[in-house]
């Protein structure tokens, strides 16, 4: 197993299936009367969220606590970062109090690969998202959940709609997906699809009614508008007409697909209000589900023996100053 | 990767090396005999199976269990399902090896106010029991927990004893009990390796 999780390109085909099948055990411990169990107590879990998040957050508190791991919570407002703390004096300040494993959201790509290889930290990295980069455990609840509505994603077809541009979950559900070998089809905007999109492992397409009638599940994406410098549609109505997803569409998949989105939606903009309570969609269970995977990835990387090695502090304080 | 090769290539050959027989204690008959005598004295105990649950502790422990069912539904006449108790999470020595997979928990009944009858194929430090027990302290409150086992090897290191014991088997601390069945291995038949023979 690897040590971090900073992208899920980094799963093999192994890892994922074995997170993913954790995952489904722990799914259970939801539903006993002690939501409770012993593995990591003891372990202390950074939350170290440099952006704002509720349903992250929350997700990895809960699977931390549902472990008996001592979460500490750290958002950048109300802390030393808005004096001008920078992430490494962050993490220096973390690893001395001893965190076993920092959970990291940063608004700029790489953070997490920077605080995992800098060996700034001594415990395992977890991305909860980095930029407009990737969000590994988010890709991993999206293939959970689909997995439990579609069985084995071998040859099933995703469609992930909207504003990929920005968005770093279509990024790690991509490299996910393609692991586990489902098809995907990407359908956005020319001006929200990312330069190099065409070395991606997947189709893409500028037309979402085409891919309907095939698609297993599709994802929608939120529109992230707080990330958006310029202007890439015309309009929030146009965009909602052309690649909104309503119920004439919805009636249009096949009756076994599944409607997702990885929250928080903007409803009215890329789904309609409609078909995110219609009875296909699976976005709240995408949430619950959230805390399962999330246990087994906490417990997949810090259940096991300890790692000492890879930390030397006199090495580490000299590569940190490169 | 090398090592673990060697180790199991070991295991393979090791019934055909003369420096470290396998002896064979019980064969598929003597187990089937065990488990009947197991199955009569669990519903003597408890007089009848109506206020029993039988939790197999996984892998060989589930076989067994089942098998325990199985014979228990045809003294009683009625259907008796196994269920199945992953203690993973509960271990002592989980962080002295890398995480490994969970197995399936399937609790087949509510426990509270049971008897569970755990199962397993061997009782040795009896870690394993106590980390059971724990996990049954999460799922709820049964009124009495009993334990049956195929093999007693003894060399307890907790205060942990068997209500339902198939075979006593004297061991030293260098030999090795491995239980095969038939649905995990390709027959059923207990043997002791290793030690001076």
């Amino acid at each position: 197993m690897i040590k971090h999780l900073l992208s899920a390109g980094d799963l093999d085909r192994t890892d994922a299936i074995r997170i993913l099948d954790t995952a489904e055990e722990l799914l259970g411990v939801a539903s006993r009367p002690i939501k409770k169990l012993p593995t990591l107590r003891g372990r202390t879990v950074v939350n170290l969220f440099f952006e704002d998040s509720t349903r992250t957050r929350i997700s990895f508190e809960a699977a931390a606590k549902r472990l008996s791991a001592d979460v500490i919570n750290f958002s950048a407002k109300g802390s030393s970062v808005s004096k001008g703390e920078s992430l490494k004096d962050t993490a220096l300040t973390l690893q001395a109090m001893g965190a076993d494993a920092v959970i990291v959201r940063h608004q700029h790509s790489g953070a997490p690969h920077r605080l995992a290889h800098a060996k700034w930290t001594k415990g395992a990295v977890i991305n909860a998202g980095d930029g407009t980069h990737e969000h590994p455990t988010q890709a991993l609840l999206d293939a959970f959940t689909m997995r439990r509505h579609l069985g084995d994603l071998e040859g099933k077809n995703i469609t992930i709609v909207g504003d990929v541009l920005h968005s770093r979950v279509a990024r790690s559900n991509v490299l996910l997906l393609d692991t586990l070998g489902a098809n995907v089809t990407i359908v956005a905007p020319p001006t929200l699809l990312p330069v190099g999109v065409e070395k991606w492992p997947v189709e893409t397409s500028y037309d979402l009614d085409t891919s309907l009638e095939k698609a297993d599940a599709v994802m929608m994406l939120r529109v992230q508008q707080e990330r958006m410098k310029a202007s890439f549609f015309p309009s929030a109505r146009e965009y909602s007409r052309r690649y909104g997803l309503d119920t004439a569409r919805v009636n249009r998949l096949p009756d076994h697909a599944i409607v997702m989105h990885p929250g928080p939606m903007n409803r009215g903009m890329e789904i309609t209000a409609d078909v995110a309570d219609h009875v296909r969609s699976v976005i709240v269970e995408q949430v619950t589900n959230g805390v399962a995977v999330r246990m087994a990835v906490l417990y997949l990387l810090l259940g096991g023996a300890a790692d000492d090695t890879s930390f030397d502090p006199i090495e580490s304080t000299e590569e940190g100053t490169e | 990767m090398v090592a673990s090769d060697d180790a199991s290539r070991a295991d393979a050959t090791h019934p055909q090396d003369p420096g470290h027989p396998a002896r064979t204690v019980l064969d598929d008959q003597d187990i089937s005999r065990a488990l009947t005598r197991i199955t009569h004295e669990i519903l003597e105990r408890n007089r009848d199976s109506s206020g029993i649950v039988l939790l197999g502790i996984p892998t060989r422990g589930v076989h067994l269990a089942r098998r325990i069912a199985k014979r228990m539904s045809e003294v009683e006449g009625r259907e008796i399902t196994a269920g199945a108790l992953d203690i993973t999470m509960f271990r002592d020595d989980l962080r002295l090896k890398p995480a490994r997979a969970l197995e399936h928990t399937e609790i087949p009944d509510d426990i509270d106010d049971k008897v569970v009858v755990l199962v397993d194929d061997v009782l040795f430090s009896g870690r394993t029991i106590r980390a059971a027990l724990d996990a049954l302290n999460e799922i709820g409150r049964p009124r009495a927990v009993q334990l049956a086992v195929l093999i007693d090897r003894g060399h307890r290191e907790l205060p942990i004893r068997a209500d339902f014991v198939g075979k006593n088997l004297p061991t030293s601390l260098s030999e090795s009990v491995k239980v095969a069945l038939v649905e995990t291995d390709d027959h059923d038949a207990v043997a002791i390796q290793g030690g001076v023979a």
